[in-house]
Formats: structure tokens, sequence, C-alpha cells
């Protein structure tokens, strides 16, 4: 039971003052994503058949790597953001709502950091 | 986590059948929602069916007619009959609009009537309104000023500043929009709301108001103003044909042109 006003409850901890960032990001990571994975998928269609040699002299191009991994980083980023909001929308459990925020950004930092090693590693010639 | 199902008590079961009183074969079936918080029972829902010839023509008119010659426990909000209070707002087939502004013929069979979603509800219809209000009162939703008023004259606004507050100003706060969306659903307890963000952008674009930065500061928020994940349900239900996703889009696009 709580005798806090209405106002009171309504104010709560006052406002973040944050939020604006992440809004931000999550438009320019998608705005960014349609024409590289338009790229990217017209890019694999046209490696169909083609054989190992053709698909690493391919990814060896500077350009071409480095357009890969921006494809990878924008891909997690856009991923980790999207989902945070999920989480804050409907787990309402504080430590639940803690841990699996941790969670995400754990997961989508180590598989986006995987990546960009696995293309390095090609175009590098590891 | 989310409650997908309703709890044991919430749950609506089937309630009275109230026999038709006039035999006439212009008639029309109205289920409305009924809880009485004092019976310890079940909210159920009651049939009422109602002669048309002898009937007003909105919902709002069908549900004086049931409290006046049927059942005078029936209990809902209504004042002013012409979609300016904002008293009778609640969910009528599916959507949340004004009685009094609802035409009986809209609605083709039974009319499903009952309070507006997701609040908690006093009696019936009536949801229980506190937390929307003071979170309506938390914007601060008053002129607020460091030049001196003239002495001599009001404050003057030009045609053009005073054309931005069309379509926010005839916000009569009946709460439909925000009681629609699934967002204010789940997270009311800090999300705004539709509604107060329309109201809160009335403010901030008032050419007169000199706090506009301090109302931007207090809604960057990820709750209070970025639940809003334009679903959209805000402009599509109100009932005075407002756009409530627009006005919170134009929040976040001062926001960013304010980095």
């Amino acid at each position: 039971m709580s005798l806090r006003t209405p106002l009171g409850r309504a104010v709560g901890l006052g406002s973040a003052k944050e939020g604006v960032s992440h809004w931000w990001w999550q438009r320019v990571t998608s705005v960014v994503l349609i024409p590289l994975s338009l790229w990217f998928v017209f890019s694999l269609a046209s490696l169909v058949g083609a054989d190992y040699q053709t698909v690493v002299d391919w990814m060896r191009s500077p350009i071409i790597a480095a357009l890969l991994i921006m494809f990878v980083i924008s891909t997690f980023y856009h991923a980790q953001l999207g989902v945070q909001v999920v989480i804050e929308d409907y787990i309402h459990t504080e430590w639940l709502k803690m841990a699996s925020s941790l969670a995400l950004s754990f997961v989508t930092a180590f598989l986006s950091l995987v990546a960009v090693v696995l293309v390095l590693r090609v175009a590098l010639g590891g | 986590m989310v409650e997908f199902t309703l709890p044991a008590n919430s749950k609506i079961k089937r309630g009275i059948t109230h026999p038709r009183s006039e035999r006439t074969n212009n008639t029309k079936s109205f289920k409305v929602y009924r809880w009485d918080p004092d019976s310890g029972e079940n909210p159920r829902t009651d049939l009422y069916e109602l002669d048309m010839d002898r009937c007003g023509p909105m919902v709002l008119d069908a549900l004086i007619k049931i409290k006046d010659e049927i059942d005078p426990s029936l209990t809902f909000r209504r004042s002013c009959r012409e979609g300016i209070c904002g008293s009778c707002a609640m969910n009528i087939d599916g959507t949340n609009t004004l009685a009094c502004t609802k035409p009986i013929e809209d609605v083709k069979s039974v009319v499903k009537i009952y309070p507006l979603p997701h609040m908690p509800v006093v009696k019936d219809l009536v949801p229980d309104m506190t937390h929307f209000y003071a979170q309506y009162a938390s914007i601060k939703p008053w002129l607020q000023t460091r030049t001196p008023a003239p002495p001599d004259r009001e404050r003057l606004q030009s045609k053009e500043e005073r054309a931005r507050l069309d379509g926010l100003y005839e916000c009569i706060l009946c709460a439909c929009c925000s009681t629609s969306c699934p967002s204010y659903w789940w997270n009311a307890d800090r999300y705004l709301g539709p509604a107060i963000l329309l109201q809160a952008y009335r403010w901030i674009v008032d050419s007169r108001d000199e706090a506009t930065g301090e109302r931007l500061d207090d809604l960057v928020d990820p709750f209070r103003l970025y639940r809003c994940h334009t679903i959209m349900n805000c402009s599509k239900t109100c009932p005075k044909s407002l756009n409530p996703g627009k006005a919170i889009a134009e929040i976040k696009k001062l926001i960013v042109a304010r980095r």
C-alpha cells in the first residue's frame, strides 16, 4: 500500500533525459541497411555456383571487405537496439530486465566481433 | 513478465438477458459489461434488447434508455451528449469512441459495450482515470513565461502561430487514444501515452510559451516519450479525428533538431 499522491507516482524518478541517441541510431542503422542488404543479397546471388577461389578473391577487395564489415556491424547494432525495446516493453521484473539487457549486449557484441574477425581473416588471407 | 490471460477474478461471465418489454420488429441488442466492486463477483455481460422506434440515434441514447427503463443500476459517465466533454468514452464494437457521437446504426449486429481497455474499473463502464489525469498534470499544461504580460492587453500571436495549434487544441482528453495503445497498456506507469503527449506538444508549439526547452527536457526519456512505436492505434481511434501519432513524431523531430 502506498499513500503517495497520484502526481508523485506519475512523476516518479523524473525524466532520464536520454533516449534520443537510441532512437536516432535505430533510424540511422535502418537507413544504412537498406542499400547494404540489397547489395549483400545481390552479391551473394551473383556468386552462386562460383568456386572457392573466386569468392575469396571477391572478399579480398578492400571495398568489399569494408562493406561486409559495415553490413555485419549495422545488422547486429540494429538488432541490439530493436530487441532492447522489446525487453523494455514486455519484461517488468527489474532484475530480469537488467539481466536480459546485459545478455543481449554481450551476445550481439560477441557475434558482430566474430563476424568481423572472420571477414578480416579471409580478406587479409590469414 | 507479461500477463497474457486475465486473472481468475477478472474472467468475464455471461450475465442476465433482460427480456424485451415491447413488441416490435425494430429492435437492437446491446451486450454491456457489468462489474460491481461490492458484490465480490466476477464481471459479466448483460444483454438488453431495445425498441429502436423509441430510442435516440446514438449509443449513449441507448445506455440512457436502459438506465431509465430497464436497469437503473447500470453505471456510466456522461455529460454533454455532443462530443465535447469526453466523459462517455468507452469501447463500443471493439473501438474506443464516445458513446454520444457513435450512431447505433453503424454497428451491424449486437452492440458490444465495454469500459476503456486496460484501465482499472470503478464500476460497470466507469474507468479509474486518476493516473491519466496525474500524467496530464505532470506535463504542466499551462502557459509558462518569463516575459511579464503586457499591462494593457493579452499576449499576442500571429495568425500563422495560432494555426499551429489547430488539430491540437481540440483534444478533449477522453483517453480513447491512450487506452487503445498497446504500449500504454504495458507501460502506463511510465509511458505518458498519446493523449498526454499530444497535449504536451500543444504547449511546445505555442508561440507564447517560453518553457519549450524545459518541456522537451522532461519528455526525453526511454519510457515517457520513446515507448511510442508508431503503432498508430491512437490516430485511428480518435473520436475527434485528431492525429496524436503525428504530434508525437513532431516532438521526436524537435528533440533531434536541438541536438
